[in-house]
């Protein structure tokens, strides 16, 4: 079955005339892969069977299934054409500008997939006897040595398998510390700005969470922090603070805000969600900062969000070191040992070694771009952000005048005000254009935010379509709302009820005979 | 727009309001929180009995676009939940003022409803920050 054809596309309007990128796939209505196939075929022909039959309920009793699983009974060529059919409904930074604010969804150089998949890398197993891993090890060890050079922390954990484990297992070397000290502080500050993982992290570690505002110009400002400081006299575990803040400027208070929270006893953990914006540039080991987890699925180039898995490395200041993840990876002459023998450890965080092939991926990047490369990178996706910035800041308003670093967020105010046309329409409608919407409506801090995140990836001529695009809808949305306010026309799915969605969740399949108890 | 912010109820900065009946207060969230959430999905509320310090988070409201806390505005102790808008969160989209109240406190400090907002009060502090 078909959809009729979209309707009000842009193509006509799009300024490259190119038309949408990012929907043209096939308009199949793909059923469920429990809803196609029939009762006896099969991907594989199995010889018959020459053992005895085993009855399950002999073996396993209550623990045997009363009905079979329900498993799709479908072809090989069923299944291809399934999840082909479905990932032509994809969107991938190989198909188009994905400007996700706060996520950098940078392009991900294919030579880093070239050297994951060498063979003395992809044929490893991790329980493999260590002298029989050499190459391996001496790759983490290299990873965390240019990491801390380029962060300027004393020493690098490699284990966490994303930002918000790292986040984790930051927070726990904090509450370590704090314990070695004999003190047991409750408190840790957090910004309106940070990240939305921080608090969740904070409060995983048992700590307790103290919001703190920041200023009318978005920054955050040392008085703030000190005034909070002084509300929980003695119980400041620290601060964990995103830098670039989520509204993409520079915290140009760092430096006197670190020194306000180790004055009061605390530790200052740094969120380097938003590090695409320092690379090169900024060490957070140089400024006070005690903790920081990398996402090299963000800032290294390594795959994100569907084609993960991500990874988190955590780099320390000297006086967490003790703390750390076991096992380390140790150089002694010239070969690689683990260290096992921390008895201030943490202990593990991730089993065997973490995610290794996303390291591979981390390192090939960087030695590719080396470091004045790297500092270019910074100094591109930067003024990236800027430009766009200027291109559309007259229609669609930044959210504060400082200037921005790697993004920028802007609001639907004036459009709002002056079409009711608003954020989430002009993120439907993007994608007609064919563009990946960027984040909206966080951070929560600026109503009606866009968080528009370009990267290095992009070139001006990119750079431009997307404003051009933005510009656009916002003169469509003065002559023609409601074309705004009903997009998408071009996908294959029009826009989806995702308030019913969020209020009653279909989580799993259910064959239509279920009954409505089980249908929930 | 004095209909949105009715003036028999006070306001705090994060966009709850309260009704004052003798020692009882009752809680809820403003339009404006309401137009900014957008579409309600859940809320999370807190159980009777339970007490609350002024600025302590009371409940938790998720929409499409976030998840928000609710803050006690005044301290005491629950005495009243609502739960139908527990079951149905989408009263608070239909009527944030009345049938869409949140909880009843029974106030432990009445004086602090003295440092509440008036709605003239609050409306200025929306347009204020509106700029």
């Amino acid at each position: 079955m078909t959809q009729s054809p979209a309707s009000a596309s842009p193509a006509a309007s799009s300024p490259t005339g190119r038309g949408p990128i990012g929907t043209r796939h096939l308009l199949h209505q793909q059923p469920a892969i429990f809803e196609q196939g029939t009762a006896g075929r099969s991907g594989a022909s199995l010889p018959p069977c020459d053992v005895p039959a085993v009855d399950p309920a002999a073996c396993f009793g209550e623990l045997s299934r009363a009905q079979p699983a329900g498993l799709p009974e479908v072809s090989e060529v069923d299944v291809t054409r399934h999840f082909t059919r479905l990932s032509r409904w994809n969107y991938a930074i190989d198909i188009g500008m994905y400007p996700l604010g706060s996520c950098t969804m940078k392009y991900n150089p294919k030579v880093n997939e070239r050297v994951a998949r060498m063979p003395g890398f992809a044929g490893l197993h991790p329980a493999q006897p260590l002298s029989t891993l050499q190459g391996a090890l001496e790759l983490m060890y290299r990873l965390e040595e240019v990491l801390r050079e380029i962060s300027g922390f004393a020493r690098v954990t490699l284990q966490p398998a994303a930002g918000a484990h790292g986040e984790l297992c930051g927070l726990m070397m904090m509450r370590a510390y704090h314990q070695s000290q004999g003190r047991h502080p409750k408190k840790v500050l957090i910004p309106d700005s940070a990240h939305g993982t921080n608090p969740a992290s904070a409060s995983l570690n048992q700590f307790e969470t103290v919001a703190v505002k920041t200023g009318s110009d978005g920054l955050l400002h040392a008085d703030a922090v000190r005034a909070a400081i002084a509300q929980h006299p003695g119980d400041i575990a620290g601060i964990m603070i995103t830098n670039p803040s989520t509204l993409g400027l520079f915290e140009e208070q760092i430096a006197e805000i670190t020194q306000a929270v180790h004055a009061a006893g605390g530790l200052v953990y740094m969120d380097g969600a938003n590090f695409n914006a320092l690379l090169g540039k900024v060490r957070p080991g140089d400024i006070g900062v005690d903790c920081m987890h990398f996402n090299l699925h963000k800032t290294f180039t390594t795959p994100h969000g569907g084609g993960g898995p991500g990874a988190g490395p955590v780099g320390v200041s000297a006086r967490l070191v003790p703390f750390l993840p076991t096992p380390t990876v140790e150089k002694d002459g010239d070969s690689y040992r683990l260290d096992w023998h921390r008895p201030q450890s943490i202990g593990r965080m991730r089993s065997f070694f973490g995610n290794f092939g996303m390291m591979v991926r981390a390192y090939t990047y960087i030695r590719e771009m080396g470091g004045a490369g790297l500092s270019q990178a910074t100094e591109m996706a930067v003024l990236n952000a800027v430009y766009l910035r200027a291109r559309i800041q007259d229609v669609y308003p930044v959210c504060s005048e400082r200037p921005s670093m790697h993004e920028v967020v802007v609001t639907d105010k004036r459009l709002k005000k002056e079409t009711g046309v608003q954020t989430l329409d002009v993120a439907k409608r993007l994608m007609d254009y064919g563009f990946h919407p960027p984040t909206v409506y966080f951070p929560l801090v600026v109503p009606g935010a866009l968080m528009i995140e370009p990267t290095e990836t992009e070139s001006k001529e990119t750079l431009d379509e997307f404003a051009d695009a933005l510009l656009s809808i916002a003169q469509e949305a003065a002559q023609n709302a409601e074309l705004v306010k009903s997009a998408p026309h071009g996908t294959a799915l029009r826009r989806l009820d995702e308030t019913r969605a969020a209020r009653s969740p279909r989580l799993r399949w259910l064959p239509a005979s279920a009954t409505p108890a089980q249908k929930g | 727009m004095s209909k949105d912010y009715p003036n028999d109820l006070r306001y705090t900065n994060d966009h709850e309001w309260v009704r004052i009946n003798g020692k009882i207060a009752t809680v809820g969230i403003t339009a404006y929180a309401v137009e900014q959430l957008g579409d309600i999905t859940l809320i999370d509320l807190p159980k009777e009995g339970e007490k609350f310090a002024r600025g302590a988070q009371l409940a938790t409201v998720e929409s499409v676009k976030a998840v928000s806390d609710i803050y006690a505005p005044v301290s005491g102790s629950v005495v009243k939940v609502n739960v139908p808008v527990g079951d149905s969160p989408e009263m608070l989209n239909e009527d944030c003022y009345d049938e869409g109240w949140i909880v009843e406190l029974e106030m432990s400090n009445p004086s602090e409803v003295d440092q509440l907002m008036t709605s003239a009060q609050y409306e200025k502090e929306l347009s204020d920050n509106a700029h």
